[in-house]
C-alpha cells in the first residue's frame, strides 16, 4: 500500500472479473440485511404500538411516529448520568494514554538504550494480554488500591498502552531526524524535542489512535461492569444492559429500541459526519 | 511479497514549513557525545516509566496474581487461602459447565472466523473499486463496528424473539416450525455466532480493502495473458498475496473470540445449559456469582494460554504489523 499506488488507476482485481455481477449482486443483498436490524431500531424506537404485537417486527414505518418510547426510556434509567459517566472515562483514559504513549513511543523510535529489545516484547505481550481477559485479578488490583467502585477504577488498566506505544514509534520514526538534530543544537530539552517537533507532526496518528481508543472504551461492558457497583456510576453500556432487563420483562420491545439508538447515536452520528477519518483509523488500528 | 497490510502511519507531511525557532536559542556547540549517550539512555527509562507503571499494574502483576491464585484455595470460607498443587485445574477439568465452555469457545471460534473472513474478503473484492456507491456499501457494512456489543445483543434480543421477533416475523412464516432461536440448547450458539459475524465482518473486510491495493496490477496482466479464469486469478494471484493480511486478521479475530462475550451476557447469560457458555464468560461466572476465585484463576490462565499461544505463533505477523523490531 504504497502511496502512489493510491492514486494509480484502479486495481485489476476490481474489475468486475474476480467476483462477478452476480457477486455483486449478493453484496446488495447482504448489505440489505446488514442494515436490517439498525433499521428496525429506528423504526420501532418510533412505533406508537411498541408493546410486542404481531406488527412490532415490520420494518415499514408507521404512518404516526410517536416520541414517546424516549420518553419512557429517558425516565426508565438516568441517561444523562450515564451519558457523562461514559464521557469521563473515555477521555480520561484517552488523556492519560496520549502521555503515555508519546513518552514510550518516543523512547522507542528514538533513543538507543540497553534492554530495548526486551522492553519492545514487553509490550509486545500486552497486545495479547489484553485487561478484559484478565478481569478478576484486576479487579482485586483495583480493589487494593482503593478504586472499586469509582470511574478512575474503570479507566486505570487502560492508562498504558502497547497498541498506542506502537502506533506513535511507527509515526515518530518517519520524521526526519534532521529536524530534531537542529533543536537539539539550539539546546532544546526531550520534552520541548518531543512537543515541538514530533507531536506536531504526528497529529494524524494521534487522531487515529484517539477514534480507535474512545471506540474501544466507550463500547465496553464486562469490566466496568465488575468495577462499578453504584448505580449512579454506570456507563451507557451497563446502565443499557440493567435497562434492557428491565424492559424485557414488560415486553416495551420500543422502548428497548429508543434506549438502544440513545446508545449508539453519538458515535453513529460521528461516524456519518468523519466516515473517512473513522475508516482510515481503523484501518491503521488493527488491535484495539 | 508485498508487505502486510500493517497500519500505515507515515503521515506524508510536508516537513519544510516546521519552525523550531520558538524554541529557546543558545550558544551553538558541540554537545560531548559520550555524556550524551547515557543521559539519553536514562532519559529513556524515564520516558518508558509510565507506561512500565501501568503494564506492572494491570498486566504482569495480574498475571502473577492469577499464577498464584491457581494454584490456592480456601480450606473453608474466610480462612486464608492454601496452597491447593492443582486442585483447581482438576475442578474445572471435572466441572461440566467449563468443558462445555471450552468446546463451545472452539465451535465458536471456528464458526465466526471462517464466516467472517469468507465475507470480508468477498466484501472487499466487490467492494474495492472506490466510487460512492460502494462507499456507501462500504459504511452498511462497517457500521456494526462501531455499534456496542451490547447494545446489539439489545437489538437481537428481539430479533431472535419466538414468534413475533424480526426472524420469525419475516421468515419464520416459511418454516413449520421455527426454532426458538435463542432458547434451543441445539440452536442458541448459532445464533450467537450470527450476532458476531454481523458486528465484525466490516471491520475485517477493512483489512482486506488496504490488502487488495498492494497487489501489483503486472502479476494480474501475466494471469490474463495466460488466459486464466476468474477463479484461478483468485487462487494463484490474489489469495497468495493477501495471505499477510489474512493473517493479521486472523490473529485479531483470535483475540475478539476469546475476549468479547458482553453478547452472551445479554441474550443468554450461558445458557440454556450451558449451550452458550464461552470460557470468559465462565470466567466471570465463577468470580462474580460463585465467589470461586481458585477455579476463575484457573480458567483465565486457560484463556490465557490461548492468547500466548497464539501470540508465540503469530509473533512475526505482529512485529511486522507494528513496524519491525526496534
Amino acid at each position: 500500500m504504497t502511496p502512489s499506488r493510491r492514486h494509480s488507476t484502479l486495481p485489476l482485481a476490481t474489475r468486475r472479473e474476480i467476483v462477478p455481477r452476480i457477486g455483486y449482486g449478493l453484496v446488495l443483498v447482504a448489505a440489505v440485511l446488514w442494515l436490517v436490524p439498525i433499521l428496525w431500531m429506528l423504526v420501532a424506537s418510533v412505533r406508537p404500538q411498541s408493546f410486542g404485537g404481531p406488527g412490532m417486527a415490520s420494518l415499514i414505518p408507521d404512518a404516526q411516529p410517536t416520541s414517546r418510547n424516549f420518553i419512557d426510556a429517558w425516565e426508565a434509567a438516568d441517561f444523562p448520568r450515564y451519558y457523562l459517566n461514559s464521557a469521563i472515562i473515555v477521555a480520561g483514559i484517552l488523556a492519560v494514554q496520549l502521555v503515555t504513549i508519546t513518552l514510550a513511543g518516543y523512547a522507542f523510535a528514538r533513543v538507543a538504550f540497553p534492554g530495548r529489545q526486551w522492553l519492545f516484547y514487553v509490550f509486545l505481550l500486552q497486545l495479547m494480554l489484553v485487561p478484559v481477559v484478565l478481569i478478576v485479578p484486576n479487579l482485586s488490583m483495583v480493589a487494593r488500591i482503593g478504586l472499586y467502585d469509582t470511574l478512575l477504577g474503570v479507566m486505570a488498566p487502560y492508562f498504558a498502552s502497547a497498541f498506542g506505544t506502537f502506533l506513535m514509534r511507527q509515526a515518530f520514526a518517519s520524521i526526519p531526524r534532521e529536524l530534531e538534530d537542529a533543536a537539539l543544537v539550539d539546546g532544546a530539552s526531550v520534552l520541548q524535542r518531543i512537543r515541538h517537533i514530533y507531536v506536531p507532526l504526528a497529529l494524524p496518528a494521534f487522531l487515529a489512535f484517539a477514534v480507535v481508543s474512545v471506540t474501544a472504551h466507550w463500547n465496553e461492558f464486562l469490566w466496568p461492569l465488575m468495577v462499578i457497583n453504584s448505580p449512579d456510576k454506570r456507563p451507557l453500556t451497563v446502565g443499557l444492559a440493567a435497562f434492557t432487563r428491565g424492559q424485557e420483562g414488560a415486553q416495551s420491545w420500543g422502548v428497548i429500541a429508543a434506549g438502544t439508538l440513545l446508545v449508539i447515536a453519538p458515535l453513529l452520528l460521528l461516524f456519518l459526519l468523519f466516515q473517512r477519518r473513522f475508516i482510515n483509523s481503523f484501518v491503521t488500528s488493527g488491535i484495539k | 511479497m508485498p508487505s502486510p497490510a500493517h497500519p500505515q502511519t507515515s503521515p506524508g507531511v510536508e516537513v519544510a514549513d516546521i519552525t523550531v525557532n520558538s524554541l529557546p536559542a543558545r550558544d551553538v556547540k558541540a554537545p560531548r557525545r559520550i555524556g550524551r549517550r547515557a543521559s539519553l539512555a536514562i532519559g529513556a527509562y524515564g520516558l518508558l516509566l509510565p507506561s512500565l507503571v501501568g503494564l506492572a499494574l494491570f498486566t504482569y502483576a495480574p498475571v502473577a496474581q492469577v499464577v498464584w491464585d491457581s494454584v490456592h484455595a480456601r480450606r473453608a470460607p474466610g480462612t486464608a487461602p492454601s496452597f491447593a498443587g492443582l486442585a483447581n485445574y482438576h475442578a474445572i477439568l471435572a466441572d461440566a459447565a467449563f468443558r462445555k465452555a471450552a468446546i463451545n469457545n472452539l465451535y465458536y471460534a471456528l464458526g465466526t472466523i471462517i464466516p467472517s473472513l469468507v465475507i470480508a474478503l468477498g466484501l472487499a473484492l466487490a467492494l474495492a473499486r472506490s466510487d460512492r456507491i460502494n462507499n456507501l456499501l462500504r459504511a452498511a457494512f462497517f457500521m456494526p463496528v462501531l455499534v456496542p456489543l451490547v447494545a446489539a445483543a439489545s437489538l437481537f434480543l428481539f430479533i431472535f424473539l419466538p414468534n413475533v421477533g424480526l426472524i420469525d416475523f419475516y421468515i419464520g412464516r416459511f418454516l413449520a416450525q421455527p426454532p426458538n432461536w435463542l432458547g434451543d440448547p441445539d440452536v442458541a450458539l448459532y445464533s450467537i455466532m450470527v450476532l458476531t459475524v454481523w458486528k465484525n465482518a466490516g471491520y475485517y473486510m477493512l483489512f482486506f480493502l488496504a490488502g487488495l491495493q498492494a497487489v501489483p496490477d503486472e502479476a494480474y496482466e501475466v494471469a490474463y495473458l495466460e488466459g486464466a479464469t476468474s477463479w484461478q486469478r483468485l487462487w494463484h494471484v490474489t489469495l497468495p498475496y493477501l495471505q499477510p493480511t489474512t493473517g493479521f486478521v486472523t490473529v485479531i479475530a483470535l483475540i475478539n473470540v476469546v475476549t468479547q462475550v458482553d453478547h452472551v451476557f445479554v441474550l443468554t447469560k450461558g445458557g440454556p445449559s450451558d449451550s452458550t457458555n464461552l470460557l470468559l464468560f465462565y470466567v466471570y461466572q465463577q468470580a462474580v456469582e460463585s465467589y470461586d476465585i481458585g477455579k476463575a484463576a484457573a480458567g483465565t490462565l486457560v484463556s490465557l494460554a490461548v492468547l500466548v499461544g497464539v501470540t508465540a505463533v503469530s509473533l512475526g505477523t505482529l512485529e511486522r504489523a507494528f513496524g519491525g523490531r526496534p
